[in-house]
């Protein structure tokens, strides 16, 4: 069920120039699926609207969500200056997440650019739950440069391959480069990042006959499905509106590629 | 304690409503939110077939508040009376329905297919929409052509009709007076005031329209003002809305002259925030012994 709940600060630290890591203890951990978000709410009243953030990863007790961020505008830098002890306003959880069962029994491709990363987190350590070999968990993740974060915690739980845009750490250039570089395959991928590289994708799992879940983002108000402003243009009428409008908070994050027009 | 207002015939349990477009149907904030406790929940915009809205970004905040341009996004309202009057009519609370509509042909469509629907109790016209090109405010910023298609609905109309204004006109009390010499039964104020942001990192509109509309705390004072503004210079019932975030907003609303009001864009805040108004009139109203709340409503002058 969805709720807005009040929750506290367990740890934050800054991981990366600008990316934030925070875990919260909250009961919201005990639905929360791999590839769902939440939205943190500004205390700062004049940034009144919520900011949707992916769950990086669920606490194994399931009392506590992890969520990294970037720095992006005002909202994210009052949440980076938030101490441990200090309780957060946050509604959750949101969206439908990815489609774990999919990737049972297969290899499979987990693929995060930029700030795309962190919701691949919780949906590899779920895949291995699920009985996936390390060599099954293909990770391919990509990042401006060798400043990279979360990379020694996907290592836990399958085989990383990294992209670099200087070519500073891995293959040079972004995630496909990485593929083709290493000479890897799967039957089936996931991914979040940012929209040219979910293009990419979803062209390679055209070429390739295989399918592709990605999550999208965008500029959000409500987070429900009420306001109508986060939509993606689908191939099939969505069942909301009948206008090949999907809502991206409640239809989504994660669609199949084909059936999306990115 | 009364907490009833009646308008234009039609008894509400108490003045909180939905601003159309911020609540859907209701279905997803009846998660959130127990429906009954509302007075009324005013449907987010429907016009004769389904309409696509407008490009993304559809949304982007501004300082206390947001502007939107979704365009009217709607199924139509074949699918609409298929799922969505069904689903308020499990609730006790009042269904107001908002039209929109390109044309007046457009309007009338819809206004004769809810006149077969009588769990609706009215229909609130949208002649303010500022985010769509054809249609909608075309009707409402000129007096003469929002008297005309008040006229004209009010033949078609089997419910009683809310001409919902735009702020975004010079006077809007020439606006009120039109829509009420037309025979409106009762009149809602403020849609959003166009507003613009521009992302100075990308060199680009923020909203795909390059216009919005902005709502939100920012435009309360606006929006009072033209409540006030308008209670005095007509006498059909006013529903006000505009940045309402809490139970003192909505009591300032109906001291200015609305006879009961709407909660926009601050369920996206606190999807709580209807039922919490409801709850703080009533506390006002104990702490102050205000036995009918009716009392308040224009009691400022």
């Amino acid at each position: 069920m969805k709720q807005k709940v009040t929750a506290t600060v367990i740890s934050q630290k800054e991981i990366a120039p600008a990316i934030y890591d925070m875990w919260i203890a909250t009961d919201l951990a005990e639905q929360a699926l791999p590839g769902q978000f939440i939205c943190v709410y500004p205390k700062n009243k004049s940034t009144l609207l919520p900011r949707p953030i992916s769950i990086c990863e669920v606490a194994g007790d399931k009392k506590a969500l992890r969520i990294v961020y970037r720095i992006a505008g005002q909202g994210t830098t009052e949440f980076s200056g938030y101490q441990a002890g200090e309780s957060v306003e946050v509604l959750g959880t949101l969206g439908n997440g990815f489609p774990v069962a999919a990737g049972k029994g297969k290899k499979v491709f987990l693929m995060g650019g930029g700030i795309g990363v962190p919701p691949i987190l919780q949906l590899a350590k779920e895949l291995r739950e699920e009985g996936l070999a390390k060599e099954e968990i293909q990770i391919v993740v990509g990042y401006r440069d060798s400043r990279m974060f979360l990379k020694e915690d996907l290592e836990q739980y399958g085989t990383v391959y990294v992209a670099t845009e200087d070519g500073s750490f891995g293959t040079k250039g972004n995630v496909m480069n990485a593929i083709e570089e290493n000479g890897i395959s799967a039957d089936v991928i996931f991914a979040c990042g940012p929209m040219p590289m979910l293009r990419a994708i979803k062209q390679y799992a055209e070429e390739k006959d295989i399918t592709a879940y990605i999550s999208l983002e965008e500029h959000m108000a409500c987070g429900v499905g009420a306001c109508l402003g986060c939509v993606v243009k689908t191939k099939k009428a969505d069942h909301h509106s009948h206008v090949h409008n999907a809502r991206i908070c409640t239809d989504g994050p994660v669609f199949e590629a084909a059936e999306v027009d990115i | 304690m009364n907490t009833k207002v009646t308008i234009a015939g039609v008894e509400f349990k108490n003045p909180v409503m939905t601003a159309s477009g911020t609540f859907g149907s209701g279905m997803e904030y009846s998660e959130f939110v127990d429906l009954n406790r509302l007075g009324a929940v005013v449907t987010k915009g429907v016009a004769s077939v389904p309409w696509p809205g407008n490009p993304t970004p559809r949304v982007a905040e501004v300082y206390g508040g947001m502007l939107n341009a979704i365009g009217l996004q709607n199924p139509g309202i074949d699918v609409f009376m298929q799922r969505d009057i069904p689903f308020l009519k499990q609730y006790d609370t009042e269904i107001i329905v908002n039209v929109c509509g390109k044309t007046v042909e457009d309007y009338v469509d819809v206004v004769e297919k809810l006149g077969d629907e009588p769990a609706v109790a009215m229909l609130e016209i949208n002649v303010s929409c500022p985010n769509v090109k054809e249609g909608a405010i075309a009707f409402g910023q000129k007096a003469d052509a929002l008297y005309n298609i008040t006229a004209e609905l009010k033949k078609h109309a089997k419910q009683p009709i809310i001409m919902k204004l735009s702020p975004n006109v010079t006077d809007i009390t020439e606006m009120a007076k039109a829509a009420e010499a037309a025979g409106a039964d009762a009149l809602s104020l403020i849609n959003t005031i166009t507003g613009m942001k521009i992302d100075i990192h990308k060199r680009t509109f923020a909203i795909a329209n390059k216009t919005g509309g902005m709502s939100g705390p920012a435009i309360k004072p606006v929006a009072v003002r033209m409540v006030y503004q308008v209670a005095q210079a007509v006498k059909i019932p006013i529903i006000g809305m505009g940045g309402i975030a809490n139970a003192e907003d909505a009591i300032e609303f109906l001291l200015a002259g609305a006879s009961a009001v709407s909660i926009g864009a601050m369920n996206f805040v606190n999807p709580y925030t209807t039922v919490e108004v409801v709850e703080g009139i009533e506390a006002y109203m104990k702490k102050y012994h205000v036995e009918d709340i009716r009392e308040l409503i224009g009691a400022v002058r």
